[in-house]
């Protein structure tokens, strides 16, 4: 494949030197000269100089035949508009954007950028996972459904401990899929399953559910850790 | 603009990151004046987005503009959205793209040549 990666810093560089090794043919669009200096006597001619958002730079680089755009620079906008040159103008199939700000997210799928990793909320969800008293934890998104699979370890005060399932009122599209505990084998619950303190719950839920669903098994409000 | 808009009876409200900026606004300005990003919908709200009838933008910043406008096309539906953009290929893309566009540098370019061409050189 034929990758363009706009912006090489850190982020930038490593992305270049993974592309490489996995055999693709990788060009790298940055505008500081001593950064397109420093990568090109590392990693060879695969640097140019220019601005990423100049739809003449772009044309120099070749993105017509590009297979795949990655803007990976500090700012927002000019990842946008990287990859919005890219699509419109050269009809890239798909365009990448690194999101500083993860508020972008949604602003940037409307805006028809095809994918977005948010370093910011990446970070978040990695750090979420090692607190100890955090009650969710985010494990995958299923971003295409709009859905996502959640982590819930059900506190020992939490109400539904001891309570069948059947009788605890989820949010809407939540789905309670595997309970796993010290003591017992997992299990797939049903509405007689009983929750135990300290069980694990892995459930599927939307987004916008994820803090009623916390708050239905552990009765604790959720932390605004990613507003 | 936000000076000449307001004396002509419209509501204005002014966004920029830098509070310094109000300094140039003349004293008897009616409008009001907030510090913000105008590419944060937090800071658009605040600014009363939902409510308004025209959105201009017109920061330094290119890419800056264009995304702002499309946050208040796409997002708020704003009825009328000016964007700047100086570089004139990129203002041809996004107006193409269906933004209402004006590149300074193309209306000047435009502007030296007529002057140019009528005292016939």
């Amino acid at each position: 494949m034929y990758i363009i990666v706009i912006g090489c810093g850190k982020v930038g560089y490593y992305l270049c030197k993974a592309l490489l090794n996995e055999g693709h043919e990788v060009l790298a669009i940055e505008r500081d000269s001593q950064k397109v200096e420093r990568v090109a006597e590392e990693l060879g001619s695969v640097i140019m100089r220019g601005d990423g958002c100049e739809a003449s730079t772009l044309d120099d680089a070749g993105t017509g035949r590009a297979d795949m755009l990655i803007a990976v620079t500090n700012e927002d906008e000019d990842n946008l508009v990287s990859c919005q040159v890219a699509k419109h103008k050269f009809n890239v199939p798909r365009t990448i954007a690194r999101l500083n700000n993860p508020k972008n997210e949604t602003i940037f799928k409307k805006l028809g950028i095809d994918v977005t990793v948010s370093s910011t909320n990446l970070i978040l969800d990695h750090i979420e996972v090692e607190l100890p008293s955090h009650p969710l934890v985010h494990l995958l998104a299923l971003k295409a459904y709009g859905l996502e699979i959640v982590e819930v370890k059900i506190p020992p005060d939490s109400p539904v401990v001891g309570r069948l399932l059947r009788e605890i009122t989820l949010p809407p599209d939540s789905i309670l899929t595997l309970v796993v505990s010290q003591e017992q084998e997992p299990r797939v619950p049903t509405g007689d399953t009983v929750l135990n303190a300290n069980d694990e719950v892995i459930a599927v839920t939307k987004p916008e559910f994820e803090g009623a669903l916390g708050k239905a098994l552990t009765g604790k409000e959720p932390l605004e850790i990613n507003a | 603009m936000a000076a000449i808009m307001a004396k002509e009876g419209h509501k204005v409200t002014i966004l920029d990151l830098d509070s310094y900026s109000f300094r140039r606004l003349p004293a008897n300005f009616e409008g009001s004046a907030i510090v913000g990003d105008g590419t944060d919908e937090d800071s658009l709200r605040r600014a009363g987005i939902e409510e308004a009838d025209v959105f201009v933008v017109v920061t330094q910043g290119d890419n800056r503009n264009v995304m702002a406008a499309q946050i208040a096309k796409h997002i708020f539906n704003v009825p009328r959205v000016l964007c700047r953009i100086y570089d004139p290929i990129r203002e041809e893309l996004y107006h193409s793209l269906g933004l209402e566009t004006i590149s300074p540098t193309k209306v000047g370019a435009q502007m030296f040549r007529e002057l140019i061409e009528g005292s016939g050189v």
